[in-house]
């Protein structure tokens, strides 16, 4: 019963988007305005049709229902609680189903919040929502349908990929699918702005939450996901550079270029066309990884389904809504009329340099993603790895860290270098000392070198807009901005010290031999079997000591699962405040000896506290532009209260 | 320094913003040329080989009695064929589970100059659900002569 009441909710939800998308369209006309009112009421009915759809989903895997057929192939009654629930999005439909419900859920509390943008901006804005999200209706009920029923009832589920019983995978995939879905909303913006014309600082205000809301999870997905593929791959790798990350950096590219366009638009009024372009962008960038990841043609944990008519699908929702937003641009673009202008040293000068760079890296990231499967389609298998990915973005991106140091120092409109000169020359002077540093003292690659001197660098640039004001007075968004830009200088910090200074160790070791690894002191004390819920496995226990200090245990695992069948190497990390300690366990050799492989990694940890406050930056600005926001919303109608009572 | 006029900022942006994407668009085909990594069954790899700096792949199925490990416990050596050629692989590292002789893989790395193929990772054919993509196609393009002539 719940899996038919499921499927109804969708349909039902599927068929009021259809209403909001026509009475938004017929509302724009002189004829159908009487429609506007049930525009927003549509839009939130919706948006809680797809929760209970997606609600439904969620029991059927907790009491693992195995009369459904998604349940059935992705679940197991002997499986954790916690991976019974987040099972129901750790395949195809029901990530597609959780895509759905969080663009109706915005595009609901769109409706419900949004009032400052005029009201045909607003109609145009539901409807485009309504659009994009009725794509992703149909491709949910006609060739991913999550509640299908399976006849004859199987004894028991095929289980869950073992690489994804995690618990990072409860919380990495929505946080993901909150970024990439709420860029629809700037999208939409975007396409209700090109409609009615009304490009304008009310029009970036409106999208900036959005964005930033949206960026702060991309940014807290990938940076979990890093880590996730960090600890549970055992690889001692934080990035590769996998078509699936990448799919998740091109939005976080597009959106933090769209994040600081929004800014220059907001307060300048300058970047009018750019900034819609970049919203159109940003959530192509979405689709396309949804594409890439969901179609099946690539191989990862992500492609649940090899299913050419679905892949299909969704290269033509691509294919439309991308496709139909490039021409209403061109189309309109030329009639956006030019913004405010400004000379090329000045604030919006260097947000413009760091726009284009961001855009340039962007497209290198693109380029090697897609290029495999141009090349597959010709014939040739090839794959594109760091040896690409590295020093191409690298190339786009150092300027951009050097452009970041000095750019929030310019003022807006018009400045000179000869102003802001003796404010960076401290940060440059520590970037030279670091260089004299890291060219004497290391031996690492050019380009981990040149993330270290950029890092102690931009470390202390980032401070330098909180100089000379008084900290108590300092708005919220610009502390935001001080949090997120420090962030990107610490995360690039461990990166560099990673690829610097990591030491590595394989070996062979008999139970009771002692091997060294960088500072520390690894031995391997004892292997005994254990056992879980779904898996059992060999584990080591190792005593690690730093620098002939008290010995800590770490307890590697090399585990298998039975339902469905599979190894896995549980790595044991061991982290002290200047790095970690990365311990796998392999196998055994005939003679007895266990296969040891350890990491020494200075700092890397930093990768992700930098990531964490980049999204904490990001946080700031959120709060203290809304709080702005709203405190100008009460001024505005206090003014327009007293108005009423005078004009009585 | 002065502001541009209104026409002209908006042309000077456009062209800027063209140049570096046609820039980057440059600089990845250039760079895609010279760095992808190509795969290669060893028939291929024999009959025209890479240059021996070049990173690619190579798939085949593991020969029975080919794997080796040496003294150190962790590097092994085996011999991956598709019938029609045979090339030994040295790997050092924790070789990934379901790994064994007789089954598919799909190395990584570079050909050293004596014909040996130095691998710097493993893909092993997981389970019947996550299967390396090359080696799908293998399958339908090989595997059953290869089977047959390995068995």
């Amino acid at each position: 019963m719940i899996a038919e009441f499921g499927l109804a909710a969708l349909w039902l939800a599927a068929a009021l988007a259809a209403l909001q998308l026509l009475a938004g369209s017929l509302a724009l006309t002189p004829r159908g305005a009487g429609l506007a009112a049930v525009v927003r009421p549509v839009a939130v009915v919706q948006g809680l049709l797809g929760l209970v759809a997606f609600v439904a989903l969620i029991v059927l895997f907790c009491e693992t229902d195995l009369s459904v057929k998604l349940v059935a192939m992705n679940s197991h009654s002997a499986k954790p609680f916690i991976y019974k629930l987040a099972g129901a999005w750790g395949n195809h439909e029901g990530s597609m189903l959780l895509w759905v419900t969080v663009m109706g859920l915005s595009g609901g509390f769109l409706a419900l919040v949004e009032k400052r943008l005029p009201e045909p901006t607003m109609l145009a804005t539901l409807a485009g929502q309504a659009f994009v999200s009725l794509g992703f209706y149909a491709f949910l009920l006609l060739s991913s349908n999550p509640f299908e029923r399976l006849s004859p009832v199987p004894a028991e589920g095929q289980g869950l990929n073992p690489l994804l019983q995690d618990i990072g995978l409860a919380f990495h995939p929505p946080t993901l699918y909150l970024g990439y879905v709420g860029l629809s909303v700037a999208f939409s913006f975007a396409i209700g702005a090109l409609v009615t014309r009304e490009v304008g600082p009310a029009f970036a205000r409106a999208m900036r939450p959005w964005v930033l809301g949206a960026w702060i999870f991309l940014t807290l997905g990938i940076t979990a996901g890093s880590y996730w593929a960090y600890y549970e791959l055992g690889w001692g790798g934080w990035w590769f550079w996998d078509p699936v990350e990448n799919a998740s950096l091109m939005p976080w590219l597009a959106a933090t270029a769209l994040l600081h366009s929004a800014s220059v638009l907001a307060a300048r009024n300058a970047l009018r066309a750019w900034t819609i372009m970049l919203g159109v962008v940003a959530f192509s960038m979405s689709m396309v990884g949804t594409f890439l990841v969901r179609s099946g043609i690539l191989t990862s944990v992500h492609a649940f389904a090899v299913d050419p008519e679905r892949g299909s699908f969704i290269l033509a929702l691509l294919a439309i809504n991308i496709g139909g937003a490039l021409t209403l641009f061109g189309l309109r673009a030329a009639t956006v009329t030019e913004g405010e202008r400004f000379a090329p040293v000045s604030r919006e000068g260097a947000l413009v340099f760091n726009n284009v760079m961001l855009s340039a890296t962007l497209g290198i990231v693109l380029f090697g993603t897609l290029y495999p499967l141009a090349a597959e389609a010709m014939g040739a298998k090839v794959s594109v790895g760091p040896p690409y990915f590295n020093p191409m973005s690298a190339i786009f991106v150092a300027p951009m860290l050097i452009v970041l140091a000095v750019g929030p120092l310019l003022r807006w409109r018009r400045d000179t270098f000869a102003r802001v000169s003796g404010s960076v020359a401290l940060p440059a002077l520590l970037a030279a000392a670091a260089a004299v540093g890291v060219a004497f003292w290391t031996q690492a690659g050019l380009l981990p070198m040149l993330g270290l001197v950029l890092a102690a660098g931009l470390a202390l640039a980032s401070l330098l807009p909180l100089r000379g004001r008084g900290l108590r007075r300092t708005p919220l968004a610009v502390w935001g901005m001080v949090m997120a830009h420090f962030g990107v200088a610490v995360a690039l910090g461990g990166m560099a010290s990673d690829s610097a200074f990591s030491v590595e160790k394989l070996v062979a070791s008999r139970v009771g031999e002692t091997t060294a690894v960088g500072p520390w002191q690894v031995r391997l004390d004892r292997i005994e079997p254990v056992a879980g819920q779904n898996w059992t496995a060999m584990e080591a226990r190792l005593f690690v000591s730093y620098r002939g200090g008290a010995p800590i245990a770490a307890f590697p695992q090399s585990r298998s699962f039975w339902t469905p069948p599979q190894q896995t190497s549980e790595s044991a990390l061991i982290t002290r405040w200047n790095g970690q300690l990365y311990t796998v366990l392999g196998e055994q050799s005939d003679d007895g000896r266990w296969q040891l492989r350890l990491w020494w990694k200075p700092f890397v940890t930093l990768i992700w506290f930098g990531g964490v406050l980049i999204a904490l930056g990001g946080l700031l600005a959120l709060l203290g532009r809304v709080s702005s926001d709203l405190r100008r919303l009460i001024a505005r109608e206090k003014i327009a209260d007293r108005r009423q009572r005078q004009g009585r | 320094m002065n502001t541009i006029k209104p026409k002209h900022q908006r042309l000077v942006l456009a062209l800027v913003a063209l140049a570096a994407l046609v820039g980057a668009a440059l600089l990845a085909i250039w760079g895609l040329r010279s760095q992808a990594s190509y795969f290669y069954v060893p028939q291929e790899l024999v009959a025209s080989p890479p240059a021996p700096d070049r990173a690619v792949r190579l798939g085949g199925m593991v020969e029975q009695g080919s794997l080796k490990t040496e003294a150190d416990g962790v590097t092994i050596s085996f011999v991956v064929g598709d019938g029609k050629a045979r090339v030994p692989v040295r790997f050092k590292g924790i070789v990934p589970s379901l790994f064994v002789e007789g089954s598919g893989v799909v190395a990584e790395g570079k050909r050293a100059a004596d014909g040996t193929f130095v691998a710097d990772n493993l893909l092993a054919k997981h389970d019947e659900k996550y299967v390396p993509r090359e080696m799908q196609d293998m399958t339908a393009e090989q595997a059953k002569q290869v089977v047959a002539e390995t068995r």
